[in-house]
């Protein structure tokens, strides 16, 4: 063949790479979250999908409109947004009014993300940021819990899911009393045992039988879907490790010195948005740092707060703080904590 | 350093790295086979790292092959040797697989001369001085094989504090697609092994290690066939991983020290060669002749008869391409292999003494490999695990987005970097790091250049 009129391509090297790129990675975080999503709505009802509806939607709407606002091309391809969409709903009570997660989903995405210059820039889980501002603006519907498996739930809604917006929702003691007719103390294992001292079983806690927030129940379910997440190398599960570990360790302390005044290290483990937080908040590349020893530090940081503020603080619940204050903190963890370059000058002598 | 982690980690091979897909299917079983002459030679009187040679012919003089052509100008030198038998057409300007023009000799081959290399004047190691047989070395014009062009003879005369005690052979060429070094090292062991022993007696090196990787098992049986079991020479393999080939990675994984950082391998008493470079010196010493050919694997999905090839000094891609044939209308071609090898902007570029491979990719693949669309940095990690110098490429590329080149270099050590390109492998935002990280390091060293010129 000859090379008459041979056109030739000019590239730097290197000439290769094998790596999936942002967008596959943040689609199988997607679906590793559907799993739990689809558990959840099968526990909570038709509430919850809507819910996840609403929170994805917004996101998604508000992530598109910022970009255009900002004269830029649309970021939602990257499905990061859906994401934050699908971890706000799961961290809300399966019940919250409709028009207050769309304010939630406003400002997690625009205050979170958009503001600091969308992915990559971010310098907190906008998830997070948006739960905290829900936390902080709603604070009555944010701890007004429903009990699971309501015989109607998958043809009615929960009372307060379509309160009129500016509005705060009614009682729903009249509704939970119609489809709990056992009795539902309206608490969650956490508040239960910080409050009233009241243990729950693991099985329960594992398998997810409990109240709480949409996606925080069944810490089974939500380590396998991490263990898919793992498998694709799509998840630093070092932080996880570091976070449970750390966790289990400061409340093993405690329950050493007063088993009765305070839970065992599996029932911490197992409750609350601890293992949510921990396999997919606290992992969020974004937010946490890049070198190898910064993110155990990070992990054990996480850990040890949330045990602390469960413990100790006014709330029953500490996995949102910690994580939002380590991220706050990872990149001074990051700079303090940079690799030891090969052939650098060791204070030590070789090696 | 604080590692839960450390107990886990393999012993004889380095941290960090990647496993790129390796695609030496196309040409390792293949033997060196020869390429005819082209009808015209183009010679660089630049293919190694340091001054140019000076050339000593003049334009319509017969040259025969094997005699020098061009003499070593200075120290960090070499000389150049007619590939072929011929006539000088002229000395001019032509391109080079870096890019710039450069002053060639221009060779007309006579098409019906037999190419017997007549230049051979016997010569015996063993009773050498070992500065005598530095001399000697350069006179065979050898440079680095691998790729580098570095003067063999410059390696072999270390700053006097340093006592070099060991000689690496590297032969792990851990760039996917070549198979020059794999083809030597099966073909030609005693010259490897004849070739290792002049180095070390011009260091004077108690041992040698000959170091591979575990996907040329087939090459280290054939070079322990002809060692004896408790000799000074050592033939070793370690897994399979790039950039094993980088003599701070070697040096690592067969005698696990680091070379400190901005210090050559004396500086720990050891001497790293590419073992085609120490073949070939093998070969030649014994004849005091010069480097006049060198195998290339010439290999890719774009070629048609892949293979690896002896081919001479100065010999044009275009003859090459034409000869093996290749399909397409669009290719990239790349002198060297697809990590840290640079393409090529023309056809009339020669192949040189550092051109160990002729990688020919097809424009499909080089769009399937770089769809990616350039996403910001979202602090995966990947690269920080992937660096092989445990640098922060992450934070490199951040700094270098900004032109922060300074800090890149005293706080985040830029010039550690050998730019082995495995953060631009991983990087899943498609960042090109490595990229960015020659034009900071260019761009430091000319600034470094500026500041030397305004002080004199």
């Amino acid at each position: 063949m000859s090379t008459a009129g041979h056109r030739v391509v000019l590239h730097t090297s290197p000439h290769l790479r094998d790596t999936p790129s942002v967008d596959v990675i943040m689609r199988n975080v997607v679906y590793a979250l559907l799993p739990v999503t689809a558990f959840s709505i099968y526990q909570f009802g038709i509430s919850v999908l809507a819910l996840v509806l609403v929170c994805v939607g917004t996101c998604l709407a508000m992530e598109h409109v910022i970009c255009r606002l900002s004269g830029r091309a649309s970021t939602v391809n990257d499905w990061s947004v859906i994401i934050t969409g699908l971890l706000l709903a799961l961290t809300l009570p399966p019940g919250f009014p409709l028009w207050m997660a769309v304010v939630a989903s406003i400002a997690g995405v625009g205050i979170g993300k958009m503001f600091f210059g969308g992915l990559g820039y971010n310098v907190m889980n906008p998830a997070l940021i948006g739960r905290a501002f829900a936390q902080a603006a709603f604070t009555a519907p944010m701890t007004t819990w429903v009990p699971i498996m309501a015989p109607d739930r998958f043809t009615s809604f929960i009372p307060s899911t379509f309160t009129l917006p500016f509005m705060q929702p009614e009682s729903i003691q009249t509704w939970v009393a119609s489809v709990a007719p056992d009795g539902f103390s309206g608490a969650t294992p956490l508040a239960l045992m910080k409050f009233e001292q009241v243990p729950t079983e693991s099985v329960s806690l594992l398998l997810g039988s409990t109240a709480g927030s949409a996606g925080e129940t069944s810490a089974l379910l939500i380590m396998l879907c991490g263990a898919y997440l793992v498998y694709r190398r799509m998840m630093e599960v070092r932080i996880t490790i570091s976070i449970l570990v750390v966790a289990a360790l400061t409340t093993s302390v405690f329950w050493l010195i007063d088993g009765d005044k305070y839970p065992g290290p599996l029932f911490m483990l197992c409750s609350g948005g601890l293992m949510l937080g921990a396999v997919f908040m606290a992992t969020d590349m974004v937010a946490s740092p890049v070198t190898p020893l910064g993110v155990w530090i990070y992990g054990g940081l996480i850990g040890f707060i949330t045990i602390i503020i469960r413990l100790f603080g006014g709330l029953s619940e500490g996995i949102m703080y910690a994580i939002l204050l380590a991220n706050a903190c990872s990149p001074l963890i990051s700079s303090i904590t940079q690799p030891r370059r090969y052939g650098a000058p060791s204070k030590k002598g070789a090696g | 350093m604080f590692d839960f982690l450390s107990f886990l980690r393999k012993r004889g091979t380095f941290s960090h790295g990647i496993h790129p897909a390796e695609n030496k299917h196309y040409t390792a079983h293949m033997p060196i086979k020869r390429l005819p002459f082209a009808p015209e030679l183009v010679l660089p009187l630049s293919q190694h790292f340091g001054a140019p040679s000076e050339a000593i012919v003049h334009p319509g003089q017969e040259v025969v092959r094997g005699e020098p052509i061009a003499r070593a100008n200075g120290f960090m030198s070499v000389p150049l040797h007619a590939p072929a038998t011929g006539r000088i057409k002229r000395i001019e300007l032509m391109p080079t697989a870096k890019g710039p023009r450069t002053p060639s000799v221009i060779l007309e081959v006579y098409p019906g001369d037999s190419q017997e290399v007549r230049y051979d004047f016997p010569r015996d190691y063993t009773t050498m001085e070992p500065k005598d047989i530095v001399k000697a070395v350069q006179d065979t014009g050898l440079v680095g094989l691998g790729g580098a062009a570095f003067p063999t003879h410059v390696k072999l005369s270390p700053p006097k504090e340093h006592k070099v005690h060991t000689v690496l052979l590297n032969g792990c060429e851990c760039e996917p697609f070549l198979t020059t070094d794999h083809r030597v090292m099966l073909e030609y062991p005693e010259d490897l092994i004849r070739g290792t022993k002049i180095l070390m007696r011009a260091l004077g090196a108690e041992r040698a290690i000959i170091g591979t990787e575990q996907n040329k098992m087939d090459a280290v049986e054939a070079i322990r066939a002809h060692l004896p079991a408790d000799g000074p020479i050592d033939v070793r393999a370690v897994p399979t991983k790039y950039p094993q080939g980088a003599e701070k990675m070697l040096a690592k994984a067969l005698m696990d020290v680091e070379i400190p950082s901005g210090n050559f391998p004396s500086s720990v008493g050891l001497g790293v060669f590419n073992v085609a470079s120490t073949a070939e010196l093998g070969a030649l010493f014994p004849h005091s002749q010069g480097v006049i050919e060198r195998v290339v694997t010439v290999t890719g999905p774009g070629i048609e008869k892949p293979g690896n090839y002896m081919v001479p000094i100065g010999t044009p891609i275009r003859f090459i391409l034409n000869r093996l044939g290749f399909g397409g209308t669009s290719n990239c071609l790349i002198m060297g292999g697809p990590m840290m090898g640079g393409s090529v902007s023309s056809l009339d570029v020669p192949i040189t003494k550092g051109s160990g491979g002729l990688l020919v990719l097809t424009e499909q693949i080089l769009e399937q490999q770089h769809e990616l669309s350039t996403h910001p940095c979202i602090s995966c990690a990947q690269c920080v695990a992937a660096c092989p110098m445990h640098l922060n490429p992450s934070q490199l590329g951040k700094l270098a987005y900004k032109h922060r080149y300074d800090d890149m270099r005293s706080d985040f050590h830029l010039m550690d970097c050998f730019e082995c390109g495995c953060c631009s492998y991983v990087c899943p935002s498609g960042i090109p790091l490595v990229q960015y990280f020659r034009i900071a390091k260019s761009s430091l060293r000319e600034k470094a250049a500026r500041e030397r010129a305004a002080a004199s």
